[in-house]
C-alpha cells in the first residue's frame, strides 16, 4: 500500500471544518444542530477552544453572527443543518449582505448520494442564497474542504465585506482527507482595489480645496476600514461638517462641533438643508441609500460629488458623481489628507448653526407619559454613550439614532439596508458575546421583540448580559405612522395584542421591570445597569408618538416635516415610483 | 441613453453553477438576455461566455461590474462599441420537395451556408454569420415552410490584440 502522508493529519471533515475555522481564528459559533450536521457536532468535544452557543432558531443563529462580526471586525460563524435549517438563516443572511457584514455561513447538507433526490430535509440552499452570499460553496469532497473555508473566510473579510456560504454533506463531514491548511488563496476572479487612483485623488483635492459649502456624508465603510482617525483629520483640517447615513453613526464622534447628525428620511432638518445647500458633497463609503438621498433627482442639486468606495458597483448607481475613487476608504483619507489645505468655513458653518438653532429637530416635549424619545436619552444619560446600542428596523430604531449621542466608534449595529425586525435580540446577543466588556442594549420594538423573543432562552443558558429595552407602544409603528400620515388613519391590523414581556422574562429568568411613568424611567435603567446579568424593561409608551423630522415618500431632502403634526398627507398614489 | 443591443464577454471559471451565477444577475437587475453562448476558452478551466443584453448603457455598465464582482467571473467587458468579429449559427429544417429543392439550394449557395441533412421532403440548413445575414436567410426560407430551427447565439471576440 502507498503512503498516504503524515497518519495523524489525515482527519474526518468534521474535524478539518474545527482545524480550519481554529485557524481562522474563530473562538464562537452560533448554531443549531440537525440530522446533517451530526458528525460536525460530534467533533466539537476535541476542539474546546471553538466556543457553541446554542441558538433556538437558526435566524436567531445568523443575526448573532452578524452582530457579532460587526462589533468585532472579525467574521461571524454561524452553522445550520440541512433543509429547514438552512432555509431559517435566509433573512438573516440577506440581512449581512445588503449591510456588508462578514458572516460565514455553515450549512449541513444531505450525504452527497442523496443530493437531487428531494431526500428528507435536502434543500438547495447554495442556489437559494445565490442572491444574497458575496459567494458560496457546495464541498464535494474532504480533500477540498480546508481550501473552501480558507476561501471564504478571505472573501467575507476583505474588500466589501459579505457573507459566505459553505454547504457540506454530512458523508463529506465523515469522509477522511490528509489535512493541509493553505497559506494563500488563489481567487483568479476575485479581487479588490485597496488603493485609491492618484490621478482621482487629486481631481478630488482640488475640489475640496476650492469648496466654499463642503459636506461629508459619512458610510457605513468607515467604521468597515476602521478610518475613524482619518475623518477625523480630514473634517478638521479642512473644517468640513459631518452627517452620516443611519450605518455611519458611529463614524465619527456625534458630540463633535463639527457633526451635524444623520441625513435622510428621518434625519436631522438641519443635515438634510446641508445636503441640499452644499457646493461640494464628499460620499465616503456609503451607497446613496434612498432612504439616505430621499428622491434621487433633487439630491444635493448644488453640489459635486465626490463618491469614495470600495466597490466600483456602488458608482454612479443611484446618483450622478463627479469625482469617483474607487479603494479603501482609509488608504483613500490618508492620501488625500496629505494634500488639502488647511481651510475655514466660518459662514457655511455658521449658517449650519444657524439652521440648527432653528430646526432644533430632537426637541423633546415635557409628558407624565413616558415618551420614547425620553427613554433612548435617558439610556445614553446612563451609559454616558459608553454602550453599543442595537437596533431592529422601525420606529425604536430610528429614536435610538436620533436621541442617542453616539460618541465611541462602531456604538451603533442597526438593521439598515434590509430593515430587519427581529435582528435586535440576536444581534445584541452577538455583539455581548463578541465585545463582553461593553454593555451592550437591545432597543426592540414590541412588534420585532416576538419575532426573535425565542433568544431568551438563549441569553438566559449563556448568561449573556444585554440589556434589553422594549419601546412598546402597543403597535407595528412605523407602519401605524405611515397609516395615519398617508392612509387617513386607517391602522388596519398594525395594533398589537401584546403579552406580559415582564412575565415573560421573568419565565425565562431574566428580571424585567415595566414603566409607565416618565419619572420611573431613568431609575430602571439604573437597576437594568446594576445588575449583573441580562435584564429586560417594557416600556410602556405614548402609543402614537411619531417619529420625526421625516421626509415623506417621493419628496426631495428639501421637504422636512416637523413636529408638530402635520394635516393628514395625500395617499400615494398607485403606480408612483418612490420606494415607500 | 439609448435602448441598443450590448455584446459582453465574460471569461469564467469552469465549474458547476457558474452559468446559474450569470444568469441569475442578469435575472435580478431586471434584464432579459437575448443570447448566450459558453464554450471552453483557450485556457484550461477557464470558459468564455457570450451574453447579448438590450438595455441603455449606463443599466449595463451597471450590471457588468456586478458580474465582475462574482468570484468566478475572471474578466468581463462590454465589447459593443469596439471592433468585434460576431458569429452565430443556426440550423433551419425547410420543407422541401422535388419542385422546390433546387430553388432552396441555390438560396442556400448564395448564402454560403450548408445542406447537412437531406430527407425526402425537408432539408437541414446549416447556416453562420451575423444576426441579419441568418435572419435574411430565414425570411427567405420562410415561404417553403420552416419545420424547425434552432440558433446558438452570438459568439464574439475583438479583432485584432487581446481585449
Amino acid at each position: 500500500m502507498l503512503a498516504r502522508g503524515d497518519p495523524f493529519m489525515r482527519k474526518t471533515g468534521a474535524q478539518i471544518l474545527c482545524e480550519s475555522l481554529i485557524r481562522e481564528g474563530v473562538e464562537v459559533i452560533f448554531g443549531i444542530l440537525g440530522g446533517a450536521l451530526l458528525p460536525i457536532y460530534d467533533a466539537f468535544p476535541q476542539y474546546p477552544q471553538l466556543r457553541h452557543i446554542l441558538v433556538r432558531h437558526e435566524q436567531g443563529a445568523a443575526h448573532a453572527a452578524d452582530g457579532y462580526a460587526r462589533a468585532t471586525h472579525k467574521a461571524g460563524v454561524c452553522l445550520a443543518t440541512s433543509g429547514p435549517g438552512a432555509t431559517n438563516l435566509v433573512t438573516g443572511i440577506a440581512n449581512a449582505y445588503m449591510d456588508s457584514s462578514p458572516v460565514v455561513a455553515i450549512t449541513g447538507q444531505v450525504a452527497r448520494p442523496f443530493i437531487g433526490k428531494d431526500a428528507f430535509q435536502e434543500a438547495d440552499i447554495t442556489g437559494i442564497m445565490l442572491p444574497i452570499t458575496k459567494h458560496n460553496y457546495l464541498v464535494t469532497d474532504a480533500a477540498g474542504l480546508a481550501k473552501t473555508v480558507k476561501e471564504a473566510f478571505y472573501i467575507a473579510q476583505t474588500g466589501r465585506p459579505g457573507p459566505v456560504l459553505i454547504d457540506i454533506p454530512r458523508d463529506v463531514q465523515q469522509e477522511e482527507a490528509e489535512f493541509v491548511y493553505p497559506d494563500k488563496v488563489d481567487l483568479p476572479g476575485y479581487r479588490f482595489i485597496s488603493r485609491g487612483h492618484l490621478a482621482q485623488i487629486e481631481k478630488a483635492t482640488k475640489l475640496i480645496n476650492e469648496a466654499e459649502q463642503p459636506l461629508i456624508i459619512a458610510g457605513r465603510g468607515i467604521i468597515i476600514s476602521q478610518a475613524y482617525d482619518e475623518l477625523k483629520e480630514l473634517a478638521e483640517k479642512a473644517q468640513i461638517p459631518v452627517v452620516s447615513t443611519l450605518l455611519g453613526i458611529g463614524a465619527f464622534p456625534g458630540n463633535h462641533v463639527l457633526s451635524f447628525g444623520m441625513l435622510g428620511m428621518h434625519g436631522m432638518a438641519y443635515a438634510n438643508m446641508a445636503v441640499q445647500n452644499a457646493d461640494l458633497i464628499i460620499a465616503i463609503g456609503m451607497r446613496f441609500d434612498d432612504r439616505a438621498t430621499a428622491n434621487t433627482k433633487d439630491f444635493a442639486p448644488y453640489a459635486r460629488i465626490i463618491h469614495i468606495d470600495i466597490d466600483p458597483a456602488e458608482i454612479g448607481k443611484n446618483v450622478r458623481v463627479d469625482v469617483p475613487i474607487v479603494g479603501d476608504v482609509k488608504n483613500v483619507l490618508k492620501a488625500t489628507n496629505k494634500k488639502i489645505d488647511c481651510r475655514n468655513h466660518p459662514d457655511w458653518l455658521f449658517q449650519l448653526e444657524q439652521w440648527r438653532y432653528e430646526h432644533p429637530s430632537l426637541e423633546i416635549r415635557q409628558n407624565d407619559e413616558v415618551l420614547p424619545q425620553y427613554v433612548i436619552h435617558q439610556i445614553c444619560e446612563a451609559t454616558q454613550g459608553d454602550a453599543i446600542v442595537v437596533t431592529g428596523v422601525g420606529q425604536n430604531q430610528m429614536w435610538a439614532a436620533q436621541h442617542f449621542v453616539y460618541t465611541k466608534p462602531n456604538s451603533l449595529i442597526s438593521a439598515g439596508g434590509l430593515g430587519t425586525m427581529g435582528f435586535e435580540l440576536p444581534a445584541a446577543m452577538g455583539a455581548k458575546v463578541g465585545r463582553p466588556e461593553e454593555v451592550v442594549w437591545c432597543i426592540a420594538g414590541d412588534g420585532g421583540f416576538q419575532m426573535t423573543i425565542q433568544e431568551l432562552a438563549t441569553i438566559a443558558q449563556e448568561k449573556i448580559a444585554v440589556k434589553i429595552a422594549i419601546i412598546n407602544n402597543g403597535y407595528l409603528g412605523m407602519v401605524r405612522q405611515w397609516q395615519e400620515l398617508f392612509y387617513q388613519r386607517r391602522y388596519v391590523d398594525t395594533k398589537l395584542w401584546n403579552p406580559d414581556f415582564v412575565k415573560i422574562a421573568e419565565a425565562y429568568d431574566i428580571p424585567g421591570i415595566r414603566v409607565k411613568r416618565r419619572d420611573e424611567v431613568a431609575p430602571a435603567i439604573y437597576k437594568a445597569m446594576d445588575y449583573a446579568g441580562p435584564f429586560l424593561i417594557d416600556f410602556v409608551v405614548e402609543p402614537e408618538e411619531d417619529v420625526y423630522p421625516m421626509v415623506p415618500p417621493g419628496e426631495s431632502l428639501a421637504k422636512v416635516l416637523e413636529m408638530p403634526k402635520p394635516e393628514i398627507l395625500e395617499t400615494p398614489k398607485p403606480g408612483a415610483v418612490s420606494n415607500y | 441613453m439609448s435602448n441598443t443591443k450590448h455584446t459582453l464577454i465574460a471569461l469564467v471559471e469552469d465549474k458547476p453553477g457558474v452559468l446559474n451565477r450569470v444568469a441569475s444577475l442578469f435575472r435580478r437587475r431586471g434584464f432579459n438576455i437575448e443570447g448566450i453562448a459558453v464554450g471552453r476558452s483557450e485556457q484550461p478551466g477557464l470558459s468564455r461566455m457570450t451574453v447579448v443584453v438590450g438595455g441603455d448603457s449606463a443599466e449595463v455598465e451597471q450590471v457588468r461590474k456586478q458580474l465582475d464582482k462574482l468570484i468566478n467571473v475572471v474578466r468581463v467587458s462590454d465589447i459593443t462599441e469596439e471592433d468585434i468579429v460576431a458569429r452565430e449559427l443556426a440550423l433551419i429544417k425547410v420543407n422541401a420537395t422535388a419542385s422546390t429543392r433546387s430553388e432552396i439550394i441555390q438560396i442556400v449557395d448564395i448564402f454560403r451556408a450548408n445542406i447537412v441533412d437531406v430527407a425526402a421532403d425537408s432539408l437541414t440548413v446549416e447556416v453562420t454569420g451575423d444576426e441579419d445575414k441568418i435572419n435574411s436567410l430565414f425570411e427567405l426560407l420562410r415561404r417553403f415552410g420552416i419545420k424547425e430551427m434552432t440558433r446558438t447565439g452570438r459568439v464574439a471576440l475583438t479583432r485584432g490584440g487581446i481585449a
